[in-house]
């Protein structure tokens, strides 16, 4: 079986994986990093995303072998050390982003991507665009687009503009 | 999944002979397709082959041509100052193809090779009259595409790149499945110095198609009045739980529309 090794959260991994593993499989089973969830397995729901060499990517739809040498991070790779939350998830937390959370790994994943990659500024419409690949059932996504929108403010270290509601 | 051995040649000469070596090896570009088809046990390759560094990716202007490696992922293409620049229209389709995360991973490559008859490339390829690079002989996007998942890509060859001609106008509109993303509809119009072309993608039964009566009436008046009585007979339509051939052909007509007024 092909041995792997790849950084994870920003330390070394390595493992013993089959061809056919996927990364999703290695980092809940093997590395036991249970953050990042299956949802639908058919890379339509997002729950699975983590970030491999800095995009965003369906880790249920990726072999564990193409992830050799890459630089992944998960949920768990987020927070301080000290557990202060990464800006993301605070402002998930302050906007009542989640209810039953089983969609917000993915989800935050995703929008630290989406906002990473806009440095110039994030519209509404571009943040719905943006979750395409993200399904939540519970929250109807508004407040998970307003806290992506609060959250680009914070991580380019810009004042946000005071909403008249 | 059944398991099967994984090798990433550096070259494409390797991928090639790693494909001809065995019948039953197959090649992975992005895995978008691939990679769910694996998991659905509805292919068993005996080897995967990954391009990933057999060199094939990248985006380059040379005189009026834009050539796109086969590996070039959508997000990358999407956001090329070189595509925006050479054809805004191909940089609007890739930044639309499924979702963000499937637009980080797939590739030009990988979506032609498959000819999925719902997919976004087709469209654009064949309208513009591009022309495919493989690893032995050049193809014209009208010789290229022969129905559902079909192509003519010989087993072992691979495609290296993607060649566009400069186009006058052209736009792409695009009615997507409301869950997968994947074209309903799909019209792609090109005014290029071979005249108007028209292309359509995830509505024909045998994929992506040129529409000859509206690249007629587009080539006296290029409007949307001018396509504006042209129909599309429904019995060449897909019809399936998401629309029927009758929705399909008159989306065909509205969707075209748009295009034209964008371009």
């Amino acid at each position: 079986m092909p041995q792997i090794s790849l950084t994870v959260n920003g330390k070394p991994a390595s493992a013993e994986v089959e061809s056919r593993t996927l990364l999703v499989e290695l980092l809940r089973e093997k590395l036991h990093l249970t953050g990042t969830h299956v949802g639908c397995d058919t890379s339509q729901c997002g729950a699975c995303v983590v970030e491999v060499d800095g995009k965003s990517v369906k880790s249920c739809t990726m072999l564990a072998v193409q992830a050799a040498g890459a630089h992944v991070t998960t949920i768990e790779g987020l927070a301080s050390a000290d557990g202060k939350l990464h800006p993301m998830q605070e402002m998930f937390r302050e906007h009542h982003a989640l209810q039953c959370g089983y969609c917000t790994p993915g989800m935050v994943m995703s929008a630290i991507d989406l906002v990473n990659s806009h440095p110039d500024g994030l519209s509404e419409e571009q943040i719905r665009h943006g979750l395409e690949g993200n399904i939540c059932r519970c929250t109807g996504y508004h407040n998970i687009v307003k806290a992506i929108h609060a959250a680009w403010f914070v991580m380019h270290g810009k004042e946000m503009p005071i909403a008249a509601e | 999944m059944y398991d099967f051995s994984y090798h990433k040649p550096g070259s494409v000469a390797d991928a090639v002979k790693m494909l001809g070596a065995d019948g039953e090896a197959k090649a992975l570009a992005g895995g978008m397709t691939f990679i769910p088809v694996l998991k659905q046990r509805l292919n068993k390759p005996s080897a995967v082959v990954d391009l990933s560094a057999a060199g094939l990716s990248g985006i380059k202007l040379e005189g009026d041509k834009l050539i796109i490696g086969a590996m070039t992922t959508h997000a990358t293409v999407a956001s090329s100052p070189e595509v925006k620049k050479a054809i805004p229209a191909l940089a609007h389709l890739a930044n639309n193809i499924g979702d963000r995360q499937v637009r980080s991973r797939g590739t030009i490559g990988g979506s032609l090779a498959n000819n999925d008859p719902s997919a976004c490339y087709p469209s654009a390829v064949l309208a513009l009259g591009a022309t495919i690079h493989t690893n032995q002989r050049k193809v014209a996007a009208d010789d290229y595409f022969q129905g559902m998942f079909a192509t003519a890509l010989e087993p072992g060859e691979i495609i290296t790149a993607v060649e566009f001609p400069m186009a006058e106008r052209a736009a792409y509109a695009k009615f997507p499945n409301p869950a997968s993303r994947y074209a309903m509809v799909g019209v792609f119009v090109a005014k290029t110095a071979k005249g108007v072309r028209v292309a359509v993608t995830g509505a024909g039964q045998n994929g992506v198609f040129r529409h000859a009566a509206m690249e007629a009436a587009l080539s006296t008046s290029f409007t949307p009045d001018a396509i504006k009585s042209v129909t599309t007979p429904a019995d060449m339509m897909n019809a399936d739980i998401h629309g029927s051939a009758a929705y399909r052909a008159h989306l065909v007509g509205v969707m075209a529309a748009r295009a034209v007024a964008a371009a």
